[in-house]
């Protein structure tokens, strides 16, 4: 099938949840997981993860550092269904029970490009994502999940990167995650389909000027 | 030196400096010499000093500038700044002036100046800059530079004797002027200042004085000297002098410098002055400033003439450019002014004539005519992409915020202003009564005079009359001109025809003239007349009520003129006339003639006939018949008398005399004024007195309505003496909606009695033209219908009065009256009328919509009905003309006009196709679509299709068959799989009724509850609390630990392998024993064995049997159990003995179908766990029997005893089955038989006192556990009572919070997707009456056969095919039509026949073993309750241990439902009494009735043969099938079939249809072993109800008869079909495998 072409194309994955800022919690870690469509399949790397516990930093920036590393492939044939990260962030409460202290979702960035600054064009995929947490149900839920350390979660944290059904739920908004992506991708142009921004090193690419000394 | 040294250097230098600007260098340069010669330079030091100071002095005034600051903006702009040079040093100081210098220079500059005055004027035409210096500017520093001949100064500035010189002698000129006598020594400031003042003269020199000054060239000295004396100011006003000081001392440098040549003449005079008011006098004569004021209408339009606005009259008026309203008005003021004033002087006469010149800027609507707007909003020229530049930088995309695009019909919501905010101004000025209760007589002929003559006036401001007069004029000079040869070049024909037009129009409009002149006329009679009457009435009641006064001007006219137009006027309509007349004469003669032609033609005619006749009727013998005028004689002809000139003039002239004013008469112009008095009460009768102070009495105000509701109301005002009523109010409304309505309410109030609702009157809505300070005023009319009868001299209303002494002529008039009123649209802050948007208004306000944007008002989907908008375009009155309306009109005229195909149809999404991603017949074409669709829609096959190939070629096309064949299958019923017709209708419906479930099963998926989503913990209550303190003081390592509960697990983030499917085998009882086959005959036939007998013989049967010769039947049944489960086989150890002990836990992975472990994937698992029991026989197969020493040659066989069935879906909603269940095994089981004796008795029971068939304790679960779906929470339509319905909904509350987990079930779902309640099920229906025929005695033996016959119906799971969800309840003759149901199906039908049998029945709703939630029937028998299993046909009794039914939720009865309440729910432990209310909760109870609830089952069933033949037909065609299934089952080996066993087995199966499967074993071995006696014989009879081919031939695979691979082996199979009433095929296959024994 070489001469007829690539019958998928491969999105690789790579970068790290890196920190997050919970202003009011300590002592937090992190899973995360991917949502992907019928189309997509993983071919390498860890679908799932879960990152050591971390606490805040000392200085003012009070910020909770996982540096945790993601790095998956996925091979597809269709953008539809692209893959999302879903986080969910946890740690203890005042008793010391285990709740959800965040989910948050972002897509894996559509076009390739990685953190580094290469020449004059920085594709920086840096996101921060804003967590969420879901409501109780009445006040008195709100006292008795405090109480007993049970705070209402997710049936399945990959809700989060479903839009059907979301309009039943309540949520407050708490805290950030900041992700970073490396992308790479391959094929996909060849199936038609271009994510990335015009590759000017390819085609137009202003080439150095050669008078100039460096 | 002080500091006002310093400010003397300061002054001085100054005073240079006006020299330098104003004087050239030669000037100067004569100055230093004239200086030179005059006067010594050292005295002129302390004269300096004293100017100085007073100079000083008026520095220190406070506030000195500020009254000049008036006056200086005229000049302001030819002023030079001041400049500060660098200080000369210090000539001022130098000594001061003697005084007698003073006197001899004062004359000398005197004469010097009136020359040089004259001169410089002469020399300067120009008006000069004036350089006129504040004190508080003089810090000042500006152009220096630019100055003329300033470079030449800055020269001679190094001079410093020359600037000195000419400083002092100036100051000397200063002081020359000084009349008073200046005291020896230093003056003091004041003294300094006073006399400085005193001495100045002003000299008027304003720039715009010029012309003036002009006039005064050459002017004499007197003159200025006069206004030298004239001018002693007065103290008050010396500031503002103090400037024109100033300036005069620049005029005094002019005259300096100018008087060079003609020192001698210098005459020393004070400057002219003109006082600040007589300049400003003078100012106002010469200057125009125009006013910013609005210039009135009447002023930019000639008189008389009222604005015309054409845009209200419907011509186009373009969008005029926006200029500042203030502007505007300056330009329209200057225009006004301009030419009059530049020509007055010349034609100060023609004022008028000039005004109209400056008119002719105006347009008629009082605007200056203005262009429309040029400026388009929208660029519309295309961006230039210039080719140099690089592309891909034009094609840049920039970000730009969105901004929120504001429909321009909105526009007046979209500017700020919040929605609603508009505003209707309703100024309602003032109220006249045109007839009110307390007229008098006298105001009666007052209103019809003021009426008339108000008609009068209207008359003559349109002049009808002198217009058709002049048009008439016009008309006869067209004629006139046409007449004329030489001057019409057209064609004579034309000509004529123009004239001939022109004539009937003359003729047309000289009858319209002659009505509106005599119409004049009477009205002028008419008001003469009802003055006449006023008059008398005056005189006549002696007092004067109105004021009303007409005067009747009478206007000269010059007779002999007038005589002579009328003359003339008279004489052209006689000419026309005649003319006229002599035209009709002409054709009438016209007529006459060929009349008489044709009569003179026929007398000749009638004469040459009678020659004929008498010359030769024998020769044309038909001429007579040809005669044309056969019958009857034309008359003759009478000639029409010619006109008489005479008799026309005199109709002219008495018309004329009665219609027009006679010649000489003068002309009479009425005019009515309210100059007359009215005489006051003290001089009236009583009567009058009373009227007045009852009209006194009396108020009016008025209420404003809008939309019907009262907004506001005007003041209460008095009713004048006069019945005018002055409100000028303005009322605000601020509305929210489009007007509907606006009325005015008119209520009077008499006295403090109560107010009477005089009149409505209707206002109608503004257009939104219509904008406040553009309305007119408007009389509305109003009247009322009241009657008033009053004592007084008021007339009244409504009652008939009369003016005449005797009562005669009679009048009856009504209240009414005018209201004058104006609405208008307010205007918001920054123009923008307030009106709200035009969707609001209903298409009926047709005049508003007039500006109306077309799609706003009707709509989007209005423009593709083009007569609509046809139609609406002239409603509206879109004016064709707007280049807006353009394409509108276009389109409209192209649509109507028919010349374009318009489709009739609307089209959706016109632009649909622009943005399909690829067209239709692509999408279609294209694999990949068309998979990515169905997936996208859900469709079964490919719900869970994974990885869609990127290319069509990709993609198989097989993947579709599957697809594409059940879509085939929809519509065509196939007879191939399906033997049955009948059935295959049956399974199609059944398919589709499956499907619409589903699809509504999957819509239901998509709603989510907070319970999907979320966890949440449920609020505990205080037994939860309790219990968990309670849990605190628990020991950790209780004696009796309990079980705990399995996590359960969400079955979305499973995979392949991580779902186990773990069967437990514990025990079996009661498994079948071999039986030797030695001897034929054990036991003699028992075809007449009583039940009792069964028991007590069957001990006996084994007996015998029991020393086996058999090589290896040490044991009597080697059992082990083999589960298979999706392809997956596991098998147990081989145990012993009939009853073994497994004990073992079989592992089986489970995969999801399509990998998809999602609910509704799990849900919808079809795969059945088998669990078969087999018996490992093992066969010596040594041929030599000496071998037997040293080998041991064995061959196992597995002989299949039975198994049982367990559905994954019920292992997947029971999360575990745990029980014994019973095995499924043959009726007859060949070589096999019970044993009996373990069977306990059961005495419970008196049919069925043995233990029926073999059982096994299974233990089955997952793991991990998975959460069972939910089932569909779908509200389904019902047309219950909805009392009823909620009586369901609270019973089942009440008993799902008592016992939740016990079923209730109250309201069932029909096929039709209805909910309805579930006793309606139940009626008594009659079974075939074949089976009441079979036992007719043996009402036990009925039921079991009516039992029997219901299970024989197959069985269809719903759970499913319906995903477990919906169970859908069909009646009994749905499904015996359908002949497929579950369990509730199976005993609504078993439930209804024994109702119908008289028994007591009822539906039972529990748990069972296997199949969880089920429906079993209850019967009461004499006095116990048996219960039933309507699909196995088996019954249990209460206390049967075996009995699958584990616990019981409910009964249902006919006309009840019972929910169990007690405590236990097992049948073992509960009491079926009904009756206690304490152990069964009923429904419907003494609070709620039964209401009689109609069955939903029909009447009676009716029950039609099966065909016997088409059973035998497919009794074959099963056969042939299985058979050619066992061949291919058995590629390997070659099958022989053994004819003679299989018409033997084949005539012993309706003999076990016959005992229902039961009893026969013993004869049939026999039978068999008599028949077959030399072969080994293996096989079973398979009993199942038939629904389709396809589980029988499992049913045959399951048994593993053909596994048996002996060389030798024969096959044995016979099929029968047993036909019951209703199709229901009770289907028996034998199969059987036979080995001769050697």
């Amino acid at each position: 099938m070489a001469a007829a072409g690539p019958s998928v194309f491969l999105l690789m994955v790579n970068g790290q949840v890196e920190s997050a800022q919970f202003p009011e919690y300590d002592d937090l870690y992190c899973k995360y997981c991917f949502v992907y469509g019928q189309d997509w399949a993983p071919t390498a790397g860890l679908e799932e993860g879960i990152s050591q516990i971390t606490c805040k930093s000392q200085d003012v920036r009070r910020a909770l550092v996982w540096n945790f590393p993601i790095d998956i492939t996925f091979k597809s044939t269709n953008p539809y269904g692209w893959p999302q990260i879903v986080l969910s962030v946890y740690g203890p409460d005042v008793f010391g029970n285990d709740v959800i202290r965040g989910y948050g979702v972002a897509h894996v960035p559509l076009s390739p490009g990685s953190t580094s600054v290469c020449e004059n064009i920085c594709f920086r995929h840096k996101r921060t994502i804003p967590m969420f947490v879901p409501e109780s149900t009445s006040k008195l839920q709100k006292f008795t999940s405090w109480f007993m350390g049970r705070r209402p979660e997710y049936t399945d944290p990959k809700v989060v990167a479903q839009g059907e059904g979301r309009e039943v739920t309540r949520v407050r908004s708490q805290g950030f995650v900041t992700l970073l992506f490396n992308v790479v991708t391959k094929d996909m142009r060849k199936l038609g389909y271009d994510t990335g921004p015009p590759d000017t090193h390819g085609i137009l690419g202003p080439s150095p000027p050669q008078g100039l000394p460096r | 030196m002080n500091p006002q040294e310093e400010k003397v250097k300061i002054i001085t230098e100054e005073f240079v400096e006006n020299d330098e600007d104003a004087d050239v260098g030669r000037q100067k340069t004569s100055r230093v010499q004239r200086r030179k010669r005059k006067k010594q330079l050292p005295t002129a030091g302390p004269d300096e000093m004293v100017s100085e100071k007073s100079h000083l002095g008026d520095q220190q005034e406070p506030g000195h500038e500020d009254p000049n600051a008036d006056a200086r903006p005229l000049s302001m702009p030819t002023r030079r700044g001041p400049r500060s040079l660098p200080p000369i040093p210090s000539a001022s100081r130098t000594g001061f002036a003697e005084f007698s210098m003073r006197e001899r220079m004062r004359e000398k500059l005197q004469a010097a100046r009136s020359k040089a005055e004259s001169a410089l004027l002469q020399e300067i035409p120009t008006p000069r800059p004036r350089r006129l210096r504040s004190p508080s500017e003089k810090e000042l520093e500006t152009e220096f530079g630019t100055e003329p001949g300033g470079k030449i100064q800055t020269t001679q500035q190094e001079d410093d004797s020359q600037s000195y010189s000419r400083v002092k002698f100036r100051d000397s000129v200063r002081k020359i002027k000084s009349k008073t006598p200046v005291p020896p020594g230093f003056p003091s400031a004041e003294e300094a200042y006073n006399f400085f003042t005193f001495n100045f003269d002003p000299e008027p020199e304003e720039s715009e004085e010029k012309p003036k000054a002009k006039n005064r060239d050459g002017a004499n000295q007197e003159e200025g000297e006069g206004e030298e004396e004239e001018a002693p100011v007065p103290e008050g006003i010396d500031k503002t002098d103090e400037e024109e000081l100033l300036d005069d001392k620049d005029a005094v440098d002019f005259l300096l410098g100018l008087d060079r040549g003609a020192e001698d003449i210098v005459a020393v005079r004070p400057a002219d002055y003109e006082s600040v008011h007589i300049r400003l006098q003078k100012e106002k004569e010469l200057l125009f400033i125009p006013s910013r004021r609005t210039v009135p209408t009447y002023k930019k339009l000639p008189e008389n003439v009222q604005p015309r606005f054409l845009e209200d009259e419907g011509l186009y008026i373009g969008a005029r450019l926006e200029v500042p309203r203030t502007n505007q008005n300056i330009m329209e003021n200057r225009l006004l002014m301009q030419e009059p004033v530049s020509a007055q002087p010349l034609l100060p006469s023609g004022a008028p004539e000039q005004l109209r010149e400056g008119r002719r800027w105006f347009g008629d609507d009082g605007r200056i005519l203005a262009l429309p707007n040029p400026i388009k909003p929208f660029p519309s020229r295309p961006l230039v992409l210039s080719q140099e530049q690089d592309i891909k930088a034009e094609l840049e995309t920039l970000y730009k915020k969105a901004v929120k695009y504001v429909h321009r019909s909105q526009h007046m919501i979209g500017s700020g202003d919040p929605p609603g905010n508009f505003q209707l101004d309703i100024d309602i000025s003032g109220l006249i009564f045109t007839h009110h209760p307390c007229f008098s007589r006298e105001h009666v002929l007052a209103a019809k005079l003021a009426q008339l003559y108000d008609q009068y006036l209207a008359r003559r401001q349109r002049n009808k009359a002198k217009f058709l007069t002049d048009k008439l004029q016009a008309l006869r000079n067209a004629v006139q001109m046409s007449l004329n040869p030489a001057k019409t070049p057209k064609s004579l024909d034309t000509t004529r025809r123009a004239i001939n037009e022109y004539k009937s129009e003359i003729r047309q409009t000289r009858k319209l003239r002659d009505i509106e002149q005599e119409k004049d006329r009477t009205l002028l009679k008419t008001i003469i007349k009802v003055w006449k009457e006023m008059k008398s009435l005056r005189e006549f009641q002696r007092f004067t009520n109105t004021p009303l006064k007409l005067v009747l001007r009478k206007e000269k006219v010059d007779q002999k003129a007038d005589e002579e137009a009328y003359e003339a006027e008279v004489q052209a309509e006689i000419s026309e006339l005649l003319e006229e007349h002599r035209e009709e004469y002409e054709q009438r003669m016209d007529e006459y003639r060929s009349a008489h032609q044709q009569w003179k033609a026929w007398k000749k005619a009638q004469r040459t006939k009678k020659k004929k006749k008498k010359q030769g009727v024998e020769e044309h013998p038909d001429d007579e018949m040809e005669e044309p005028y056969p019958g009857e004689d034309p008359v003759k002809p009478v000639p029409p008398e010619p006109t008489n000139q005479a008799v026309i003039e005199q109709e002219v002239r008495e018309r004329a005399a009665q219609s027009r004013r006679r010649p000489g008469e003068p002309m009479l112009v009425p005019e009515l004024s309210l100059a007359g008095s009215v005489t006051p009460n003290d001089q009236c009768p009583r009567v009058e007195v009373l009227r007045r102070e009852d009209v006194k009495r009396r108020s009016v105000y008025l209420k404003v309505l809008f939309n019907d509701k009262e907004v506001s109301r005007t003041n209460s005002r008095p009713l004048g003496a006069d019945f005018r009523v002055h409100f000028g109010q303005i009322f605000n409304l601020q509305i929210v909606n489009w007007p509907e309505s606006l009325t005015l309410q008119v209520y009077e109030t008499v006295g403090h009695s109560g107010t009477t609702l005089l009149a409505e009157v209707f206002l109608p809505i503004p257009e939104t033209t219509v904008v406040t300070g553009r309305a007119p005023l408007e009389e509305v009319e109003f009247s009322s219908n009241q009657h008033v009868t009053l004592d007084h001299e008021g007339v009244g209303s409504g009652v008939p009065f009369s003016f005449e002494a005797d009562g005669s002529n009679q009048l009856t008039l009504m209240t009414s009256g005018k209201v004058s009123n104006s609405v208008s649209w307010a205007i918001g802050e920054n123009g923008i009328p307030l009106i709200p948007p035009l969707s609001q208004q209903n298409i009926g306000f047709r005049s508003a919509l007039k500006r109306a944007d077309a799609i706003s008002s009707i709509g989007t989907s209005g423009l593709t009905d083009m007569k609509k908008l046809a139609k609406w375009a002239a409603e509206s009155k879109l004016d064709p003309n707007d280049p807006n309306n353009a394409p509108l009109m276009q389109l409209i005229l192209v649509a109507t006009s028919g010349e374009s195909y318009v489709p009739d149809f609307f089209r959706l999404e016109q632009l649909q196709q622009e943005f399909n991603f690829v067209s239709d017949e692509e999408l279609n074409r294209s694999k990949r679509f068309r998979l990515l669709r169905l997936r996208s829609q859900e469709v079964p096959e490919f719900r869970n299709y994974k990885q869609i190939p990127v290319y069509d070629r990709e993609i198989m096309e097989k993947v579709f068959q599957d697809y594409e064949k059940r879509l085939r299958d929809r519509n065509v019923i196939e007879t191939k799989d399906h033997i049955d017709t009948h059935r295959a209708i049956v399974a199609k419906y059944l398919q589709q009724v499956r499907e619409s479930v589903i699809n509504r099963f999957l819509i239901a998926k998509h709603h989510f509850l907070l319970a999907d989503l979320i966890v949440e913990e449920e609020v505990p209550n205080i037994s939860i609390l309790g219990l968990r303190l309670f849990k605190l003081a628990e020991q950790k390592r209780p004696l009796r630990p309990r079980r705990k509960g399995r996590k359960k697990v969400t079955a979305q983030n499973l995979s392949d392998g991580d779902i186990k499917l773990l069967v437990n085998i514990i025990r079996a009882y009661d498994i079948p024993v071999r039986k030797p086959i030695t001897s034929k005959f054990q036991q003699p036939p028992r075809s007449s064995r009583t039940f009792s007998e069964k028991q007590a013989a069957s001990p006996t049967t084994h007996s015998p049997t029991h020393s086996a010769d058999y090589p290896l039947s040490q044991v009597l049944v080697r059992p082990f159990v083999e589960v298979s489960f999706q392809r997956t086989i596991c098998h147990t150890t081989t145990a012993d003995g009939p009853n073994p002990s497994w004990n073992e836990e079989l592992e089986l992975p489970f995969r999801a179908p399509n990998g998809n472990y999602s609910t509704t994937s799990l849900q919808s698992v079809k795969d059945d766990v088998f669990i078969n029991i087999f018996d490992e026989v093992l066969y010596d197969v040594l041929e030599d029997d000496r071998e037997r020493a040293s080998g041991i040659h064995t061959r196992i066989e597995r002989h299949w005893l039975g198994c049982v069935k367990i559905p994954f879906s019920t292992i997947y909603f029971q999360a575990k089955i745990d029980g014994t269940f019973k095995i499924d095994t043959p009726p007859v089981l060949l070589g096999y038989s019970k044993e009996q004796s373990v069977v306990a008795e059961r005495g419970f029971d008196p049919v069925r006192s043995l233990s029926e068939g073999s059982y096994i304790t299974l233990f089955i679960t997952m793991e991990p556990q998975l959460v069972p779906g939910e089932s569909v929470r779908e509200k389904f339509d019902s047309q219950e009572d909805e009392k009823l319905l909620q009586a369901t909904e609270k019973f089942q509350a009440e008993c799902a919070l008592k016992f939740p987990n016990r079923q209730c079930l109250t309201t069932v779902i029909d096929i039709s997707g209805k909910t309805v309640f579930i006793t309606r099920y139940l009626k008594p229906l009659n079974p075939p009456q074949e089976l009441l025929n079979a036992y007719p005695n043996n009402p036990q033996a009925t039921a079991e056969l009516v039992a029997r016959y219901v299970s024989l119906i197959p069985f269809l799971p719903d759970t499913v095919s319906f995903a477990g969800i919906c169970d859908l309840w069909s009646t009994s003759d749905q499904f015996l039509d359908l002949l497929a149901g579950d369990e509730e199906e199976h005993a609504v039908l078993l439930c209804n026949y024994f109702l119908s049998l008289g028994k007591k029945a009822w539906l039972m709703m529990g748990n069972a073993i296997p199949e969880g939630p089920t429906a079993y029937v209850l019967t009461r028998e004499q006095s116990h309750y048996l219960i039933w299993n309507p699909c196995s046909g088996h019954f249990y009794g209460q206390f049967d241990t075996f009995c699958p039914l584990k616990s019981v939720g409910c009964l249902i009865g006919p006309d009840n439902i019972w929910f169990n309440i007690q405590r236990h729910d097992s049948p073992l432990r509960i009491n079926f009494d009904i009756t206690k209310p304490k152990l069964w909760k009923s429904f419907f109870s003494r609070s709620l009735p039964y209401p009689g609830l109609s069955s939903v089952q029909p009447e009676e069933l009716i029950y039609q043969r099966t065909d016997k033949a088409a059973a035998a037909e497919l009794q074959d065609r099963i056969e042939k099938i299985l058979k050619e299934k066992i061949m291919d089952w058995r590629p390997r080996h070659l099958t022989r079939w053994n004819r003679y066993c299989t018409s033997t087995l084949r005539h012993f199966l309706p003999l076990l249809e016959r005992s229902q499967g039961e009893d026969v074993e013993d004869d049939h071995r026999a039978e068999l072993l008599k028949q077959l006696g030399d072969y080994r014989f293996s096989g079973f009879p398979l009993h199942m109800p038939y629904s389709e081919l396809k589980p029988l031939i499992e049913a045959v695979y399951s048994t593993g008869v053909h596994n048996i691979d002996v060389p030798n082996v024969e096959f044995a199979l016979a099929v029968y079909i047993h036909p019951y009433p209703k199709n229901v095929l009770s289907v028996w296959i034998y199969v059987a495998s036979l080995i001769r024994n050697r």
